[in-house]
């Protein structure tokens, strides 16, 4: 039984792939397990070799100003280079801290009412700094962005006038490109965001909003395309019944709107990914966008290769977010997606 | 007779893009306290419509519904529908399903364990309290159409309104909850219209056949009393040569007097789909 949910999670989540190694793991039909490994992992295994093969020759015979065009090794190289400058500033925010603590507490035994100060450690952000706070933008702007369009597209699809009324802003709006919001946003912010100690910086604020402008869309059309479409029967029984306005929205609209409301937002979330690394380079906000740019900029003969890192990356952290909202989606909401 | 509903003289024209279809031309029908009635006619002439009128789902655009001498013409449980798709909400529960209806006819009027014990007795009435606790998609159609007349017969109405309850299902479960719908009726004496497209099934189950004359501008063509004693058995009637009569009644108003041009009869055991699509007037 235990097992049964295991893989029923894990199929779920998007990996069905471990399930026949699980089951081969239990001696479950080992034959059909060896079949289902060589399709699920051998195919898609071999598939990436194949890219690496080509990816290695068509890198070498391409000549930059900054060298060859990275292959394979160079980028794992330097991914290894990457991780070992976190570590190292790492150790000197360790060895900063110790020190500090040193000297406050030399301070305190000499004079027990001395002032102390307790400073941050202010070290350049390494890579892995980079990818959180660019996960923490993202994150960031598409919760504002959901927080916004759900309850526009539901009262959209509630109300058929004001749909036909804010179409044509919505259309216009939408395909308006993130560099473009930019330069507008970082102004405004400027212009309203004026405090001594700020809590969050404003490149923060500019990316996260620059986000939200851009991926609000799918999710507000797709609510309001779920909500405008629930089966009619279902509306007259709640008529029937006389369901009050909210019990009509919590309790038919919005769970039938479900499945195409979690449509939206995993393609928001995707389209907000995007946004936010072409926000990050062009305004240097901090985070892989910026990376990328100040790595271009620096033109060393290893930048290419860390960029190409950061490319995997990006594409990585794209997938897992995908992922993350497909099983949200299908643990939630009532359909077959 | 004492009128209980008087449908009295409704018309209704929908507005289409080739101009105003007039659907329903002056039905007129008085109906009894406790009186189980069936509504029979060729598919698109207006069975429904008088349904949903009668529901306050749509508006005549002439005439009204009475109901107990006052005008109704909004939707409420006092007229509680089951529509021939079960419309159960797939994310609740069965028990929800019927709670839902529940907690709402009786807000302020049972206390949170009564309205559980109501759902309960409901859900029983219907042979479902074994299924209480699954999905709606985790039943058989049979099973589902059971929970829809439930949460209907749970609002306590003083009109239960069926469009086609047993529509979708086949002849063996539609002939158990057609039993299992008299021995409810026998219990509850509820008013009852019925539609169907099914003739055994319209004659087993009335007190009074209404038929209506094909669409445009329908209207009610015949009403044919059925005297049969009850509790009715439907394999005993069989052999009565009264039950035959009034089915070859019906059978001859559809296939004679209404005769459809490009022949498509009503079939006796299998609805046929609907075809159009129904919106809601002002939904
Ligand atoms: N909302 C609407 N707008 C326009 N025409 C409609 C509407 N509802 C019904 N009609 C038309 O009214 C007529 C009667 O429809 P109705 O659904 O009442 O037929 P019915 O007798 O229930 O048919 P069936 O047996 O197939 O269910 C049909 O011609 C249909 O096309
Ligand atoms: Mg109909």
């Amino acid at each position: 039984m235990f097992k049964q949910n295991t893989l029923h999670y894990l199929s779920v989540a998007g990996f069905a792939w471990l399930v026949p190694l699980i089951k081969l793991a239990s001696w479950e039909n080992p034959r059909e397990q060896a079949q289902e490994i060589v399709r699920l992992i051998g195919l898609p295994v071999i598939a990436i070799l194949v890219f690496l093969a080509i990816w290695s020759t068509a890198a070498s015979r391409i000549d930059t100003s900054l060298g060859t065009f990275p292959g394979p090794t160079a980028v794992v190289s330097a991914a290894q280079g990457l991780y070992q400058e976190h570590v190292v500033e790492r150790e000197k925010a360790v060895a900063f801290y110790e020190r500090q603590n040193k000297r406050n507490e030399e301070k305190l035994a000499r004079n027990p009412d001395a002032e102390i100060k307790i400073r941050d450690y202010t070290g350049k952000p390494t890579y892995f700094d980079q990818i959180i706070t660019s996960l923490i933008t993202v994150f960031t702007g598409f919760l504002i962005a959901s927080i916004i369009a759900v309850p526009i597209g539901i009262t959209c699809g509630l109300s058929p006038l004001l749909n036909t009324a804010i179409t044509p802003i919505i259309q216009i709006l939408k395909p308006v490109s993130p560099l473009a919001w930019l330069p507008l946003v970082t102004m405004v912010v400027s212009a309203v965001y004026v405090s001594d100690d700020p809590l969050l910086s404003k490149s923060f604020i500019n990316s996260a909003i620059t986000v939200t402008l851009c991926c609000m869309w799918p999710t507000l059309i797709n609510t309001a395309v779920g909500v405008a479409n629930i089966d009619k029967d279902l509306i007259n029984v709640g008529r029937v019944i006389q369901l009050g306005w909210f019990t009509r929205v919590t309790k038919i609209a919005i769970p039938a709107a479900l499945p195409m409301i979690f449509t939206g937002l995993r393609i928001s979330l995707g389209i907000g990914w995007m946004v936010l690394i072409a926000a990050e380079m062009l305004a240097q906000n901090p985070g892989l966008g910026k990376f990328v740019w100040d790595e271009f900029q620096n033109g060393s003969s290893e930048s290419l290769a860390r960029i190409m890192v950061a490319v995997i990356t990006i594409g990585f952290v794209g997938f897992i977010l995908d992922s993350f909202m497909h099983t949200l989606h299908k643990i939630i909401a009532h359909d077959e997606a | 007779m004492s009128t209980y509903l008087d449908i009295s003289q409704i018309s209704i024209e929908f507005p289409t893009k080739t101009g105003p279809f007039k659907a329903l031309d002056k039905v007129d029908l008085k109906i009894a306290r406790g009186e189980f009635i069936s509504l029979i006619g060729h598919s698109g002439c207006g069975k429904s419509t008088v349904l949903n009128i009668v529901a306050g789902l749509y508006e005549a655009t002439e005439g009204a519904v009475i109901l107990e001498s006052k005008e109704v013409n909004a939707p409420g449980p006092d007229r509680a529908v089951v529509f021939q798709h079960h419309s159960l909400f797939p994310w609740l529960t069965v028990f929800e399903n019927v709670e839902i209806a529940v907690k709402q006819v009786f807000k302020g009027k049972k206390s949170k364990a009564e309205m559980r014990q109501w759902v309960d007795y409901n859900l029983a009435l219907v042979h479902m309290s074994h299924a209480s606790h699954k999905l709606p998609a985790e039943i058989s159609g049979g099973m589902k159409q059971r929970v829809g007349i439930a949460r209907a017969l749970a609002m306590e109405p003083k009109v239960l309104l069926m469009d086609e309850p047993f529509g979708a299902l086949d002849a063996l479960t539609r002939a158990h909850l057609q039993d299992a719908l008299m021995e409810i009726q026998s219990e509850l004496n509820n008013t009852v219209i019925l539609i169907t497209h099914d003739v055994d099934e319209a004659v087993l189950l009335s007190d009074r056949i209404v038929m209506m004359t094909n669409g445009p501008a329908a209207k009610v063509g015949e009403i044919l009393n059925i005297d049969l004693p009850r509790p009715r058995d439907r394999l005993a009637l069989a052999d009565n040569p009264d039950y035959n009569h009034y089915r070859a009644a019906v059978l001859t108003f559809l296939h004679q007097k209404q005769a459809k041009k490009p022949a498509s009869p009503p079939q006796l055991s299998s609805a046929e789909p609907l075809t159009e699509v129904k919106k809601a007037v002002g939904a």
